[in-house]
């Protein structure tokens, strides 16, 4: 079993050749002449040095709803891992496990109706 | 032991050198598709029928200028696309394109790794994907790159949790998450002519998966987060030469696995008759990834907003629906009969 993880690794090493040589080849043969015009950010074809200051940084906090999302999808992504093991062993569980799967569920479910209400899936 | 490491450098090149043509070639093919689809011709100048075209575009990626932007980080900015390309690379790890054939006297499985977590390793592979372009997004400081690699961290969790849970009926019946056992499942056929596959008893679940599945890999109508009319190219607006490239292959290598997956999950793996199991698998596959280039060439992109609105409120509680009902089936199933 564990020989198997030993092929991905080893996979790994072959993809990662695979996508470092042709970076490696093109900084190579490519030709190099930089100048300040060519290397500005693309900005629908406006100078980057027209903006005004308060304009230009781009990295900055970005929207919170990204991280309401980002909440609600950690919950039902542990959800689904719970899943996985309860349905490869649901032949020899029957109908308990169904009905102990159902309570389980049906509280996230709570969860995701309650989220919805509240306007946390609304995006604006 | 010798021999066995050189059967799996072996497999290694299969994989590499067959995602790299695949990858060629699907460019070729969607390119002459939308053609089609829009009446014109496609590229038909170099080579018989424009087949050397990808050949030709691969070049001249590799001898053009490489930009990298002023104000980029650049590391990361080198980095993002290597990501990229090498996490679609890995998922096609555990795809399963046949059964263990006798090659030489020696047993040969046609797969690289035969995990018993195949199909989860698979989804954790894709969804690793969203890296590369988050950070592609994030390295280059431009504003429609970086809302492109927003964009796309968004879509991708949300329509996973779908993607996650809409193959859990498959797990139900076949109580395995090994690609070989999922598909061995599915062999025979119900009144002797319909293939017993599982897209007929879990239709929900198999189209639930595929539309999932388009959204996983950005393709369109779900391809906001480089949707050009708005974000100019989204993530890849300030990539260019062989950096573009393998943002482009890691694109086209999602789609190859995703429909590999779904040929494994939903329609019998490489279970046909008379030809032999491996062609099965590969018309298969090419079938759904002509969907993909159908869809693209018919379907108008959605709006943000009804991107999220589909994936939340209809995908999830329908996946979840479709697991109880699955569930509930067996159960009753083992009572009454």
């Amino acid at each position: 079993m564990l020989q198997a993880y030993v092929f991905i690794a080893i996979l790994l090493i072959a993809s990662l050749v695979f996508a470092v040589t042709p970076l490696l080849m093109a900084f190579v043969i490519r030709p190099k002449r930089p100048n300040p015009v060519k290397n500005a950010t693309y900005e629908c074809g406006l100078e980057f040095e027209s903006f005004p200051e308060e304009a230009r940084p781009v990295w900055v906090p970005f929207r919170v709803q990204y991280y309401v999302y980002a909440l609600v999808f950690v919950i039902f992504d542990i959800e689904t891992v719970f899943l996985y093991p309860w349905a490869v062993a649901y032949s020899q569980l029957g109908l308990y496990a169904l009905a102990e799967m159902f309570l389980f569920v049906a509280i996230l479910v709570f969860g995701l109706a309650y989220a919805w209400r509240k306007g946390a899936l609304e995006w604006v | 032991m010798a021999e066995a490491l050189v059967i799996i450098l072996v497999k290694c090149g299969a994989i590499l050198v067959g995602l790299l043509t695949g990858f060629a070639y699907m460019t070729w093919v969607e390119r002459k598709v939308v053609a089609r689809i829009q009446v014109r011709y496609g590229p038909n100048r170099v080579g018989p029928f424009g087949l050397m075209q990808p050949v030709a575009d691969g070049l001249k990626l590799l001898f053009k200028e490489d930009i990298m932007p002023a104000q980029a980080d650049r590391l990361t900015y080198i980095l993002a696309p290597a990501v990229s390309l090498i996490t679609a690379l890995m998922a096609f790890a555990v795809i399963t394109i046949g059964p263990a054939v006798n090659l030489f006297g020696r047993e040969v499985t046609l797969n690289l790794a035969d995990v018993n977590v195949g199909v989860l390793y698979v989804l954790a592979m894709a969804s690793m994907g969203v890296y590369g372009i988050i950070l592609g997004g994030w390295s280059t400081n431009n504003k429609y790159s970086f809302l492109g690699g927003l964009r796309s961290a968004a879509q991708v969790i949300s329509y996973e949790l779908s993607l996650g849970l809409s193959l859990v009926g498959v797990l139900l019946i076949t109580g395995s998450l090994r690609p070989l056992d999922i598909v061995q499942a599915q062999g025979g056929y119900w009144l002797g002519f319909i293939p017993r596959w599982f897209v007929f008893l879990q239709p929900v679940g198999a189209a639930l998966f595929m539309v999932c599945a388009i959204a996983d890999v950005n393709r369109a109508p779900f391809d906001l987060p480089e949707a050009d009319t708005e974000l100019v190219a989204g993530y890849h607006t300030d990539y260019s030469s062989i950096k573009f490239a393998l943002f482009f292959m890691a694109e086209y290598v999602n789609m190859i696995t995703m429909s590999a997956l779904t040929v494994t999950l939903f329609f019998g793996g490489w279970q046909g008759p008379v030809l032999p199991p491996a062609i099965w698998f590969s018309a298969k596959v090419l079938i759904f990834l002509f969907c993909f280039v159908w869809l693209r060439a018919t379907l108008p992109r959605l709006r943000y907003d009804q991107l999220m609105g589909l994936g939340w409120k209809v995908l999830l509680p329908l996946a979840l629906a479709n697991v109880f009902v699955t569930a509930l089936a067996i159960v009753l199933k083992e009572m009454y009969f």
